[in-house]
């Protein structure tokens, strides 16, 4: 029995089932020598021509740059180079159509040559002695060579491989109709192949290389058979012509019998495939330095005045080669990459000529025809016969049909070479190849999703476990007694603690808010609502009342600033106020006057402990260590402080909604906000929470989609500074909100503002001002009839203060106007109108501001209405008009750019809500 | 005698195949996948409660306990198609009236815009977004779900949700692109 190798030896070729015998079209183009392109005016290197990643970019656009000089840097994951194929300049990188069917853009370099065509240096070997492996392997990577048949698979990648090759085969056989570049490219370079060869036995030294050549090309096999007389490794083997033994797997079979295995390669049986042109690339690597920057291109078809074999620098684009071949297009011209069987149409001629385009066929309408209609299978199974890799095309076809993907693979579909027999022997004109092609893809993407959703579990499930652990180390937390604050800080509070003793004799009124809150404390572990949590909570308590004591004893000195006083007072009442909220009760305001040496940072304060008694009560149990660090943080300095105020009111925020029942006003949040004005981070972050608001009363809205009508005006006012007139714009938006909100439920009323608003008017603008708010909250109260909702009774000064100057004026009256539409909104069966409304905004129009508010005032009312008269969407049509108005508002200061930016972002608001409306998710 | 004979002979034939018969099923037990994680196999799981359950999970198994399959819109209906054929029940169209082939998409944080809350990172549920307090949150691409978690609790509204970008990997062959027949 002979061993395989001496089968092999003696000449013994093997058949791979099926095949078919298309007409060969090859001597179309092979009757003239290779010949070479002129420059072409650019070219166009995608930065990934093969199989695996792109290298790194290593030139800038405007470099010069000479030819082979090289123009990525490889990394790992089979990135290859690429490389300049002339000399010249890189005019852009950017994304060009790719050489794919799809011509989906892919970054590349578009390289201007400059017809020097001067090289760089290259370092070129007259023999590979003293080069080993990795030395060689290294300079085939670096030379950027891919497999140059069509797979474009990395040569380095493949000649390092780590199985033992038994057999290297060289592939001549070009099967494919039209193509005859290796055809030639052996013809006229059979040494430089043999050579390339020789680099690859050395590198792999295999028992034997084999090299198959289809017997329709005498004259390479001639060619080739002499350059490699003198190495007896090397066997060149005229087989038979039959499409598609140039395939991989089909050439292995014929020419050693062996089969790859399914799913395999063919390092497997110990095979490894090589193209003739790769190896003409390897050797023009190692022998003379050369960067594979070229390729044969064989342009053909009945269009092409002379067809023939070209040389085509990498990245000319495909009508270069069509024209310089003196190319005449017909009606409905196609121009395939590759061959007819397995190549592809091209969307556009100006595509790149890549390491793997080795034709470019242009054939008129008589020579290919358009596909026909396809018809019905007839089962005549022709293309199970003609499939070379005996898989049964018409089974996968109706599989790939009913798209049922678990059949098309246990029929083994990730076999088919895609050769396209099949489809050219089907009578009935199924493109069955295509079928297959898209059902490759849709399983390669569901395979993708299936490892994708895979992961996604697994970090939900390592995210869960997580959150359970540090839910449990927080609950650990509680148990352990109160950890006390680092010195430093629990100084500056003490200090702080005691400068307010010393300087205000209201200071008792810290102590009786803090009193009271015991006492309802007390009051409220009776009636503890929440059994699960009250434990816990109490234990809070307690030890929060614990930190105060400390804190009260240790007030010694008398310094420290006042914004940490009122940060301070603040914290003592927001923690009073959580702790009467635990219990479950409604607690009055604690009283803001004790820290009123400021107001501004009273009405901080306030909204610090106002936030977190919405939070306590909403989730007594939870976060609150979170928070209380934050607030502590905060009275280190004022911009501090105002961030803290910010997510006070954001937890407020969340609370509110969450809670959905009494909804408190928030009316003096606005003070803080104006504070944060005093520096662009602090605007930028009050800006942000307005901004949130407004989404989140957009939100509230879903129901009854309300109009933040107030957003203009306050946008119209803004001017001089633009951000200050985003916070306003903010505030305003935040109210309406809240005013959908509050809509729901009876909000609380703050019944005696009014008299605290009375003091105001100490200038007409303020007057106005003033009045707005006085209208809005009359109608409030008279709204609020049924209940007798709790007053924040220090609200008031925080607002009378504000109207220092015109900006804030223009918050106020923003304020005012939110508050009439919320108590429209609250009443929305029994509607009234406040009478006096009209005689204030007479009064009010002595300059453009006022005029502004006073027109926010008017269309307010004018929406009321509109609202009264019913329909939420009508509303949204009120919108558009509102927005139309505000414009030439707005234009009362043209200068000022940016509002229009800020106008931009109220659209947007109302933009998102009315599209939340329509329930159809098209965001942005 | 005789009888008592073969009831011996038959006994032992009994013990005999029933020791061998026990020892198969042990053997030779069939790992049958429970019908949760089947169920929670088929679902994308991109945990965005869009179901009303807190992720894929919880729902496979409200869905094992008889739940609707049709409430799983990151799906799509060949999501619900599966499900039914695995409850052996009637696909019925998605019960938000969603579209049936869902556009997938990928969270894009604006990120000049973004204020470093980390509301966003709370919310989403794969852990898909980085970012710490006060400084920019950016999402990585290749791990959202596209689930939409994060898009309500931005404050500032930063949070796009854009669709997938098609590349030449995710691109398809359109049937009839390419005409392969020749004609001689």
């Amino acid at each position: 029995m002979e061993t395989l190798l001496e089968q092999i030896e003696s000449g013994k070729l093997w058949q791979f089932p099926g095949g078919i015998h298309p007409p060969e079209q090859k001597s179309i183009s092979n009757q003239v020598s290779i010949g070479s392109l002129p420059l072409p005016e650019y070219l166009v290197l995608p930065l990934k021509q093969h199989i695996g990643a792109n290298g790194q970019l290593l030139v800038n656009k405007g470099e010069h740059v000479l030819k082979g000089q090289v123009l990525t840097q490889p990394g790992t994951n089979w990135s290859l180079p690429i490389h300049a194929p002339t000399s010249g300049t890189i005019t852009d990188i950017k994304p060009m159509p790719s050489a794919h069917p799809s011509a989906m853009p892919e970054l590349s370099i578009v390289l201007t040559p400059d017809g020097e065509d001067k090289w760089c240096d290259l370092q070129a070997r007259t023999s590979i002695d003293g080069l080993d492996n990795k030395a060689l392997i290294d300079i085939i990577h670096h030379a950027g060579i891919a497999g140059m048949g069509g797979a474009g698979f990395p040569t380095y990648v493949k000649a390092d491989s780590a199985k033992t090759i038994e057999f290297l085969v060289v592939n001549g056989v070009e099967c494919e109709p039209y193509i005859t570049a290796d055809d030639m490219l052996m013809r006229e370079h059979a040494e430089d192949i043999i050579r390339g060869i020789e680099v690859m036995i050395s590198i792999l030294s295999p028992q034997c290389t084999l090299v198959g050549i289809e017997d329709n090309k005498p004259e390479a096999l001639a060619a080739m058979k002499l350059a490699a007389q003198h190495n007896d490794k090397i066997l060149v083997r005229a087989i038979p012509t039959k499409y598609p033994s140039g395939g991989e797997k089909q050439l292995i079979k014929v020419l050693t019998s062996k089969e790859v295995p399914s799913g395999g390669i063919p390092a497997d049986v110990g095979v490894l495939v090589q193209n003739v042109g790769t190896l003409f690339a390897v050797s023009e690597a190692v022998y003379k330095g050369k960067p594979l920057i070229e390729r044969v291109v064989t342009v053909t078809g009945n269009t092409i005045q002379t067809p023939q074999n070209v040389w085509a620098l990498l990245g000319s684009e495909v009508k270069h080669l069509l024209y310089s071949q003196g190319f005449t297009p017909v009606d409905e011209q196609r121009v395939i990459m590759g061959g007819p069987m397995m190549g592809f149409t091209l969307p556009t001629v100006r595509i790149p000529v890549v390491k793997t385009t080795n034709c470019v066929l242009a054939p008129d309408n008589q020579e290919l025809a358009v596909a026909g209609q396809e018809q019905a299978c007839i089962r005549c199974s022709a293309c199970a016969d003609a499939c070379p890799q005996t898989l049964l095309p018409q089974q996968l076809q109706w599989f790939a049909k009913g798209q049922e993907y678990d059949k098309l693979e246990e029929y083994n579909l990730f076999d088919c070479i895609e050769c396209g027999a099949c489809s050219y022997v089907c009578p009935s004109e199924i493109p069955l190849v295509q079928y297959y092609r898209v059902a490759k893809a849709e399983i390669r993407e569901q395979k993708l999703e299936k490892v994708k959703a895979e992961r996604a579990k697994e970090r939900f499930e390592a995210r869960k476990v997580r959150l359970e652990k540090e839910q449990e180390e927080r609950q650990n937390r509680h148990k352990r007694p109160a950890r006390s604050a680092p010195a430093k800080d629990k100084a500056k509070v003490s200090e702080a603690l005691e400068r307010v003793k010393k300087k205000r004799p209201e200071q008792s009124a810290v102590q009786a808010a803090i009193e009271r809150a015991k006492a309802k404390k007390a009051d409220g572990d009776a009636t503890t609502l929440e059994p699960d949590n009250s434990a816990v909570a109490l234990e809070r308590a307690k030890r929060k009342e614990q930190a105060r004591k400390y804190k009260e004893e240790k007030a010694g000195t008398d310094q420290g600033s006042a914004p940490k006083d009122a940060v301070a007072a603040a914290i003592a009442r927001a923690k009073a106020k959580k702790a009467d909220k635990e219990t479950g009760k409604a607690s009055s305001e604690a009283p803001t006057e004790a820290t009123a040496d400021d107001p501004r940072k009273a009405a901080v304060a306030a909204a610090i402990a106002r936030a977190k008694a919405k939070k306590a009560a909403k989730t007594p149990s939870e976060q609150t260590e979170v928070e209380k660090p934050a607030t502590e943080v905060a009275s280190e300095d004022p911009r501090k402080a105002a961030v803290a105020a910010a997510i006070a009111r954001a937890k407020a925020k969340k609370a509110a909604k969450a809670a959905a029942e009494q909804t408190e006003e928030l009316v003096h949040e606005e003070p803080v906000t104006e504070e944060a004005q005093e520096d662009p981070r602090k605007a930028a972050v009050a800006a942000a929470i307005a901004r949130a608001k407004a989404k989140k009363a957009a939100k509230a809205a879903a129901e009854q989609a309300e109009e933040p009508i107030n957003e203009e005006p306050a946008t119209d006012e803004a001017p001089e500074d633009p951000r200050k007139a985003a916070v306003a714009a903010a505030i305003a938006r935040a109210k309406a909100k809240k005013a959908a909100k509050a809509a729901a439920e009876q909000a609380e009323e703050p019944v005696n503002e009014e008299p605290a608003t009375d003091e105001a008017p100490e200038d007409p603008r303020k007057a106005a001002v003033a009045a707005a708010i006085a209208r809005a909250k009359a109608k409030k109260a008279a709204k609020a009839v049924a209940e007798q909702a709790e007053e924040p009774v220090n609200e008031e000064p925080a607002t009378d203060e504000v109207p220092e100057d015109p900006r804030k004026a223009a918050v106020a009256a923003a304020i005012a106007r939110a508050k009439a539409k919320k108590a429209a909104k609250a009443a929305a069966e029994q509607a009234e109108e406040p009478v006096n409304e009209e005689p204030e905004t007479d009064e009010a129009p002595e300059d453009p501001r006022k005029a502004a508010v006073a027109a926010a005032i008017a269309r307010a009312k004018a929406k009321k209405a509109a609202k009264e008269a019913e329909q939420a969407r009508l509303e949204s049509a009120d919108t558009t008009e509102e927005n139309s108005t505000s414009i030439p508002e707005s234009e009362l200061n043209p200068e000022d750019k940016r509002k229009a930016a800020i106008r931009a972002a109220v659209e947007r608001a109302k933009a998102k809500k009315k599209a939340q409306e329509q329930e159809g998710n098209d965001l942005s | 005698m005789t009888l008592l004979y073969a009831l011996i002979a038959i006994g032992a034939l009994a013990l005999v195949f029933g020791l061998i018969l026990g020892y198969a099923a042990i053997k030779y037990r069939v790992e049958s996948n429970p019908i949760v994680d089947q169920v929670d196999a088929i679902l994308p799981q991109t945990q965005c409660g869009q179901c009303g359950y807190p992720g894929c999970r919880p729902y496979a198994e409200a869905i094992a306990n008889g739940d609707d399959v049709n409430k799983c819109p990151p799906g799509g209906e060949a999501t619900v198609k599966k499900l039914a054929d695995l409850m052996g029940v009637e696909a019925k169209p998605l019960a938000g009236g969603e579209e049936a082939e869902p556009i997938k998409k990928v969270a894009y944080i604006r990120e000049d815009e973004c204020i470093g809350c980390t509301k966003c990172i709370q919310a989403c549920p794969v852990d898909a977004i980085v970012g710490a307090t006060r400084q920019m949150h950016t999402i990585i691409a290749d791990e959202c779900t596209g689930c939409d978690l994060c898009v309500e609790p931005c404050p500032v509204d930063c949070i796009d949700m854009i669709p997938v970008a098609e590349t030449k990997q995710s691109w398809k062959w359109q049937i009839d692109a390419i005409p392969v027949k020749q004609l001689d």
